[in-house]
Formats: C-alpha cells, structure tokens, sequence
C-alpha cells in the first residue's frame, strides 16, 4: 500500500470521526431532553402533556421513516442556512445530527421508561420536584441504557456517514466510492472497510465497557 | 428551614396528656374511574386517627383499599371527598409547592424499597437532604447519624445490590427519617422479607418510635406485624374500617368475622380437621358442647381447667391450644369440650373467672 493511500485513509478517517462526533454530540444535546419529555409527559406522568406529547411522537417518528439519503437533499437549502455551504463535511453534520436526534431521543426514551416507577414514588414521597426527580432519579438511574443507546446511535451514525459522500461530505464512505468503485481499486474498499469495522468495534466494546461500569444493579467481581 | 442536627431533639418530647393526633383522616371517600365506564370505589367513609407518639396498624386483605389509604396521607392521592389533616395542615387541599414541603415532615418506606441502584447506601439516605437543599456539611454529617442509628456504619458505601433484603429496608428507613419526619408511613415494609428478617426491622421501629417518639402508620396483611409492633389497629375490608381499637382488645375480642380471619391461623385457633368436620350448630343426645375459651392478661396462665374439675367436677377435653403474646401481654386460647349437660355450668364458671368464652358447636 502506498504512501499517498495512507495518507488518504487517514484524512478520511479524520473527516468520518470529526463528522460523527460533532453530530452524535449535538443531537445528544436535543434528543437527551427531548427523549426525557417522551418518557414522562404522557397522561398522568410527571409534566404530563399527552396532546404535546402526541404530536412530538409524529414528528419524531416522520423524521426516522424518512431514508437518510432522502433527508440530506431535501434539507439542502436548511444545510445552507446553518452551515454556511451545502457541501463539504461541514455542511454533513447537519442531516447526520437531524437523521441522529429523534433516534436518540428513542433510546433516551426507552432507557428512562425502564426506571421503575417505584422509585419515582419514592422521590415523590420525600418532596422533589420534577426537575429533581428527572435530573436526581430517572437520568442517573437511566444512565447504562442511556450509554448503551448512544453507542447505538454512533455506530448507527458511522454508516449514514458514509452516505454524506453523495453531497460531497467526505470521509470513508466517499473514499470508498471513489477509489474503491470508481477508480477500481479493491485494496482502497477493502481497507475502508476494514477501518470501519475496527471503528465500529471499538465504539461498541467502549460502550459497553461504560454501560456495565455504569450499572450497579448487578454485582461486580 | 434547616433546623438544627441531632435526631428529635429540637422537637418537644412526648406529652403525657394525648395531644390532637398527627394524622386524622375525616370522612375519606376515593373513587377510581372504572375499566367500563363504572367508577370503583376503594374507600369509603373512613375516618381514623393516629395519635402522636403512637404506632397504628392498618390490616386488611389485599384489595381491601389500605394502600389507597396510606397514599392519602402524604398526598401520593387525592380523596374524592373527606378531609386529610397532618400535623394540622389539610393535605388533600394544599397546592403542588406546599405539599412537597409538608412531605418533608412524612417519611415512607415501601415494600419493595425503592432505593436507586446508582447510589450506595449513604448516597441514598443523602438524597432527601440534596433534594431539601441542605449544604454538603450538614448531609454528611446526618447520614453519618442515620447510619449509625440503623446499625450499617460499615455498609456505606454498599450499593443495593450488594445488601440484603433487610439491609435495604433498613437503608430505606435511614431516608424516610433523613429529613426529620414526625409521622412515618410504612406500606407493606416487611412483606417481601423472611420472618426473621421482619422481626429485626420491627424491633427497629419500635426502637426508632420508643427513642424518637416517631409516630408510625402501618398498613400490612400480616398479623405477625401487628401483634409485635402495633399498639392500635384498624381492619379494613371492602374499603372501610370494620373495627378498630387497642390491639390486645381487638384481637382478643374480635367482632368482625375478617378481624376473626385473621386471628385464623394464629396459633390456637385452628380447630383440628376431625373435630371441625364433626361440628353441628344443634346439640343431639349425649353430644358434647365445644367451647372456646380466651385467656386475658393475668388470667393466660391460670389452671383454670384443674380448679374445674376439682370444684365442679366437670372434666374437659382439650381440642386445642396455645398460649401466645398480643401486643406484649399474654393471651392464651383453649378450645375444650364438656358433656352437653355440663356446659352452662362450665361457662358460668368459666366466665366468674373472668375468662371470654364462646360456643363452637356440638360433636356428638
């Protein structure tokens, strides 16, 4: 393998990371609180809201049923307005956090309603509030699910990356497509994929890590 | 808010005059809308009253309505309609804020614990104080106490799953006294425990009652709880209180055919299968007339039987018996029976001894 094609995984890797981790960390940032309202605004919950709470289901799920590749052209003209530019990976980070962000909010959503209840009763008994029973009881209590659904979504977030090519968002997939297809060059596809799998085992064995140290309700050691 | 730290002891001590009850519950209705349509009823009419300083037992079947009523009593549910009066504050009527605030005087521990998992023991008795606002010094410095006081100093920094059942509850009554409570509920606390392990968390509240004048009101299916703890009991079936009263009196002098239902598998009450198979309300010639007979206090260890034969000739046969404690005094309950033509005599003579007395049935 030549030089030049080292230094070409390399950057792409670079592109493929950097677009993962500021979209999972910004659809972080709006999934967590919207998936933590899914979970506890339905009828008689704790800000129960069913009606608000019925229509951010809709638009949740309308968002996920959409195909991703669908998504990052009919956002173009959002892209442009946040971004700056529609493409370049930059301009990628918009469709992968909007494609990530109702899928978080999901897995945040399932993680919270596995809290028991009891202890919300329990929190409730001993005079906190709902922000405090949120940000005290369901979120720490959440929290191996929680790890364990965002590490879902970045694996989930490595393979839309590598569609974000298409509008010229760079990374492994692109790389792949270029060389490996177009140019016809198996050892390129094959050492993208390969990268990929090292990639998405790596974030699926630190999450798991995380989670399982997270969890105390099982007895370590 | 925050008061000062040491267990009760800003709090006056125990008046010796009944003071107006902590908890009083007045006319308390609850309705629950229905599958079809049809609104159930879990409680209704019930008025109680707990006096401070006391421990109250609610007993009753399950669906008998007396986890409704516990939940009343910190505002975990609204009644339909009644009054619910906590150390003078209406509870059922007081606005969002304000009742998180009374909840801080009421603790409550639960069946199944509701301890958080992600917390060690210590972090779990902390967070009624975090949640209160108290500062970092005075938290540690109460849950250092609260350990202590529930005998698990040296598991603080054991998470719940590390603990057993009993030393969760245990962890569980350090948070429900984290915040000085006066009343402290208990829903069902030693259900999910072995007898031997409910036995020790019932000598812990009694302790915590006795040195802290910590008013408790339980609410519980099982006599056993009742008879070591309790010094006043409700019955509740069908949503109302069937009976109530000191628990020596109650239990010793049941009414009401579910207070008797309970007592059913204590010991002495059972009647062997070969008596009961036999039993007819109507007496026939030379049957013999089966008595129950219930030893109070003073009278549970008196030869009663002896003098009976002796004085009046008459010789019984034991059926049945035993002898056991009620609310730290001793009971006993002898099922006998006499020659038909012997048993007026018998229970007159039984009942000038002052001994509670009651007629089974007849065996031939």
């Amino acid at each position: 393998m030549s030089p030049e094609m080292i230094r070409l995984i390399a950057n792409s890797t670079g592109e493929t990371l950097y677009m993962v981790a500021v979209s999972a960390l910004i659809a972080t940032l709006f999934g967590l609180p919207l998936g933590v309202f899914l979970a506890t605004s339905g009828k008689g919950e704790l800000f129960a809201a069913p009606w608000v709470n019925r229509i951010l289901g809709v638009v949740v799920n309308a968002t996920r049923s959409t195909p991703f590749i669908i998504l990052v052209v009919a956002i173009i003209p959002f892209t442009r307005l946040i971004a700056g530019t529609s493409i370049g990976t930059n301009a990628a980070i918009v469709p992968l956090t909007i494609a990530a962000a109702p899928f978080i909010a999901r897995l945040i959503e399932g993680a919270i309603r596995e809290v028991d209840q009891g202890l919300v009763e329990a929190a409730r008994a001993f005079g906190a509030t709902p922000l405090q029973i949120v940000l005290k009881v369901l979120i720490p209590e959440a929290l191996p699910g929680i790890v364990l659904g965002l590490t879902l979504a970045i694996v989930s977030l490595l393979g839309f990356s590598a569609m974000v090519g298409a509008v010229g968002g760079g990374g492994l997939g692109d790389l792949g497509i270029r060389y490996g297809y177009q140019r016809f060059m198996p050892e390129m596809m094959l050492a993208v994929v390969v990268v990929l799998i090292v990639l998405v085992q790596a974030v699926q064995s630190i999450g798991d890590r995380l989670a399982r140290h997270l969890n105390k309700r099982i007895r370590h050691g | 808010m925050n008061a000062p730290l040491g267990y009760f002891g800003d709090q006056p001590t125990q008046r010796l005059i009944p003071a107006e009850p902590i908890v009083r519950l007045e006319k308390i209705s609850k309705t629950f809308p229905g599958r079809d349509g049809q609104p159930v009823t879990a409680l209704q009419e019930i008025d109680l009253a707990v006096p401070q300083g006391s421990i109250l037992g609610v007993i009753g079947r399950s669906g008998a309505g007396k986890s409704t009523l516990i939940r009343l009593v910190n505002g975990l549910e609204k009644p339909s309609s009644g009054k619910v009066i906590v150390d003078g504050a209406n509870i059922a009527a007081l606005p969002e804020s304000a009742l998180r605030h009374a909840r801080r005087s009421i603790g409550m521990i639960f069946q199944h614990f509701n301890l958080l998992s992600s917390r060690t023991a210590a972090e779990n008795i902390a967070l009624p104080l975090e949640v209160a606002g108290y500062d970092k010094a005075e938290i540690k410095a109460r849950v250092e106490e609260l350990l202590a006081l529930v005998g698990l100093t040296d598991k603080r920094n054991r998470y719940p799953s590390e603990l057993s059942g009993g030393q969760k509850q245990r962890v569980g009554i350090a948070r429900a006294l984290a915040t000085k409570p006066k009343v402290l509920l208990s829903d069902e606390a030693t259900s999910a425990l072995d007898p031997e392990t409910t036995r020790s968390i019932l000598d812990l509240l009694s302790k915590i009652n006795d040195e802290l004048g910590l008013t408790i009101l339980l609410i519980t299916h099982e006599m056993a709880v009742i008879r070591n703890i309790a010094r006043e009991v409700a019955v509740i079936e069908g949503g109302r209180i069937v009976e109530q009263g000191d628990v020596f009196e109650v239990f010793t002098r049941p009414h009401h055919e579910v207070t008797r239902s309970f007592l059913g598998d204590e010991a002495g009450r059972v009647l062997p299968p070969y008596v009961q198979s036999r039993l007819t309300h109507e007496p026939s010639p030379n049957s013999q007339t089966v008595i129950r007979i219930g030893f109070r206090g003073p009278h549970a260890t008196d030869p009663v039987l002896a003098k009976l034969a002796r004085e009046q000739g008459i010789e019984a046969n034991i059926l049945s018996g035993a002898v056991d404690e009620i609310a730290g005094r001793p009971f006993g309950t002898l099922v006998v029976s006499v020659p038909e033509n012997a048993s007026l005599k018998t229970l007159d003579f039984l009942n000038k001894h002052g001994l509670d007395t009651e007629v089974l049935g007849h065996v031939a």
